[in-house]
């Protein structure tokens, strides 16, 4: 029941973070001195109504705090207006955010199942050989930047012809079977998935590594040694438990890290995520695509923390008897 | 205590080594001019995508020779639709060390011809080749160096002093000041910093000279990174307020923002020194991935990031792998800086063992 009762609280801070979010985005935007219909303009196949009613659902011709309510108030409606070839945003957002989720769910999801464990290992066996090694390969992996290591990929794969050269799907997707589908997206995915997986999975490593080092050291671990548990015992009942609570806290971060890194890894694939969405708007200026991208990756991340924080509630009990205090 | 540190960085193996690289590209980088066989916005045209210049120190019969290198020619294969470089053998070009090229200032200010690397006024020395203008990108790379590796510094400049005030602000006062304070900076924390940086990037003005760009990129670099540096400073700041020589301070009547600017701050200084250091890559890193998508900096000036813009088509990176020279450079200096920040930590911080 306190647990709920928490979830609950921490789940209301969300929403005046929210809005903040929206102010800053709002106004950021607005302070470019692009004009917010200038491609809606251009474009012969959009009417004068639809251009007349988005004028109108912006207030562009009243100030700018009514803009702001205008606009705050068709977002919780879920309008968020047309792009600039005529079509619905909120279409277009249907479309790539599953892909972005995708990707970075599919990579957190690899990176915690191979980082963790690497984390233990290379804690374990502290100045091995084997440890060493894997923190030289984490620093590689840690330097190498995104994009870069997607434009070798992509090299690679040119060259050998193992693997599709961007997008999602192959050209003749609609026809095949269920599992063929299935077989074709992650055919799709590998690449992509490589790049961001390697990021992450450093950072996680070392996160996970120096955690449990620090555990380790503590009081209650030699204790446990000193009763005569076995170091199996020692390592797996109680010091990974305080170990593991950090990288959840860490989750969020993460999230927020692989929106940024798939921005640009989405980019060289032509993969058809929300990072390059948000960029093609912001390369043509369509401030109706660049606003809801930009608060819906902000949604995301703060989904991301609440998850991270929830189940930190769930699995860190000292967490919930301090906010009771 | 900047000397200790020092002599204990040296004192471990890898972070030496990590030095020592990173004092050669700053070197190289500080004498650009002088080492670089070209200028800036030197290009030939007719030299578009040449290959890098091979360099021969053995003659035609077989004999040690002078180094020297022959010119690419450029020849359109009617078969196969290319177009090929071929060598041009009829005339040797020797390699020439402290020999007159072409006219710079040196570090901007003292006219100079002399280049440390070049060779006869018609002979071309493209140590690494040239891109699509007949540029040579050994030279840019050096100049776009300039720019890349202290973008990331600047930037952190900027950043820091409103970080700590922010956070030592929040820290200090508490109650409601913190809370909004706070509230505020979690805020530009949830929007996807890659998302802010593009788009704070595209609303930039056009038409603006290099300079001012830079200026503004280094201060997009820093409206991105100070609210989570402010948040840990606020930590920090918490946990210092209430100690006593701080008490002492406020009895002698000491104003708020003497004592968090002259009492409280410089306890965070080894903090901050690690924080530097290990952000300064990811500021390179966020730099490069901007002008690779061409909302950093822009043509002709040159930087690691928008040299790599060319790489975006596979034809180059295919038939021209030395076009991407310029991310191995980048993976090497973020490699290095961090290297030094994970030991500079474990120094300051003796019960970290993140080594």
């Amino acid at each position: 029941m306190q647990i709920l009762i928490y979830i609950l609280k921490r789940i209301l801070q969300t929403i005046p973070l929210l809005i903040i979010v929206s102010l800053i985005s709002f106004f950021i935007i607005r302070l470019s001195p692009v004009d917010p219909l200038a491609e809606l303009r251009l474009n012969p196949s959009v009417s004068k109504e639809t251009l007349q009613k988005e004028t109108e659902r912006l207030g562009l011709d009243k100030p700018i705090i009514v803009q702001y309510g205008k606009w705050a108030k068709s977002f919780v409606k879920g309008d968020l207006g047309v792009t600039s070839n005529g079509e619905q945003v909120s279409t277009k957002l249907k479309e790539r955010i599953p892909n972005t989720l995708l990707l970075t769910v599919i990579v957190i999801f690899l990176s915690w199942a191979v980082g963790v464990p690497l984390g233990i290992l290379a804690a374990v066996n502290w100045k091995t050989p084997f440890d060493r090694i894997l923190t030289v390969l984490t620093s590689i992996g840690m330097a190498i930047p995104s994009f870069f290591f997607a434009v070798l990929l992509l090299i690679f794969a040119v060259k050998t012809g193992w693997f599709p050269v961007g997008g999602l799907t192959s050209s003749n997707f609609l026809d095949m079977t269920f599992p063929q589908k299935v077989l074709d997206i992650t055919h799709h995915l590998v690449l992509p998935v490589t790049v961001l997986f390697t990021l992450s999975l450093a950072g996680l490593q070392r996160q996970m590594r120096g955690n449990l080092l620090d555990v380790l050291d503590s009081d209650y671990v030699k204790f446990a040694r000193a009763k005569g548990l076995s170091e199996f015992k020692v390592i797996f009942k109680h010091a990974l438990r305080n170990a593991v609570n950090p990288l959840i806290t860490l989750l969020g971060f993460e999230f927020a890290g692989l929106l940024s890194g798939a921005a640009l890894t989405e980019y060289v694939f032509q993969y058809p995520g929300l990072g390059r969405l948000i960029l093609e708007a912001v390369l043509k200026s369509d401030i109706n695509l660049v606003m809801a991208s930009l608060m819906m990756g902000a949604v995301m991340l703060i989904l991301g923390n609440l998850i991270a924080d929830i189940l930190l509630i769930i699995t860190d009990p000292r967490i919930r008897e301090g906010s009771q205090a | 205590m900047i000397k200790d540190l020092f002599k204990q960085l040296w004192k471990d193996k890898f972070a030496r080594i990590a030095v020592i690289v990173l004092g050669i590209i700053y070197f190289a980088l500080f004498f650009a001019d002088f080492i670089a066989p070209y200028t800036k916005d030197f290009s030939d045209r007719s030299m578009a995508y040449v290959p890098p210049s091979k360099i021969f120190t053995i003659d035609e019969n077989g004999k040690l020779s002078r180094p020297y290198t022959y010119n690419y020619k450029r020849e359109f294969e009617p078969n196969d639709l290319k177009i090929i470089y071929t060598l041009d053998r009829s005339q040797k070009h020797y390699v020439k060390f402290f020999a007159q090229g072409q006219p710079y200032k040196f570090l901007g200010l003292i006219p100079m011809k002399r280049h440390f690397v070049t060779t006869d006024e018609s002979g071309r020395l493209f140590l690494l080749g040239t891109d699509i203008n007949g540029r040579d990108v050994f030279s840019r790379i050096l100049f776009g160096g300039r720019i890349s590796m202290t973008i990331g510094f600047l930037a952190l400049f900027v950043l820091f002093p409103i970080g700590l005030l922010y956070g030592g602000i929040a820290g200090y006062f508490g109650g409601k000041v913190d809370m909004i304070m706070m509230r505020f900076a979690e805020a530009v924390m949830s929007i996807p910093s890659f998302y802010l940086l593009i788009i704070l990037a595209s609303i930039l003005p056009s038409g603006m000279t290099s300079v001012q760009r830079f200026m503004l990129i280094v201060i997009i670099l820093a409206l991105i990174g100070w609210a989570g540096f402010a948040r840990v400073v606020r930590g920090m700041v918490l946990s210092i307020k209430n100690q006593e020589y701080v008490q002492a301070a406020k009895s002698i009547g000491a104003s708020r923002l003497r004592i968090i600017v002259k009492h409280i701050l410089p306890q965070t200084t080894s903090f901050v020194i690690v924080a530097m250091t290990l952000s300064v890559p990811s500021y390179i890193l966020s730099e490069s991935g901007l002008s690779f998508l061409g909302l950093g900096i822009q043509q002709p000036d040159a930087s690691w990031g928008n040299m790599l813009k060319e790489a975006q088509e596979y034809t180059n990176i295919i038939y021209r792998p030395w076009l991407l020279t310029p991310g191995f450079l980048i993976f090497i200096a973020v490699l290095a800086f961090n290297l030094i920040g994970d030991t500079i930590r474990d120094i300051l911080d003796p019960k970290s063992k993140t080594r």
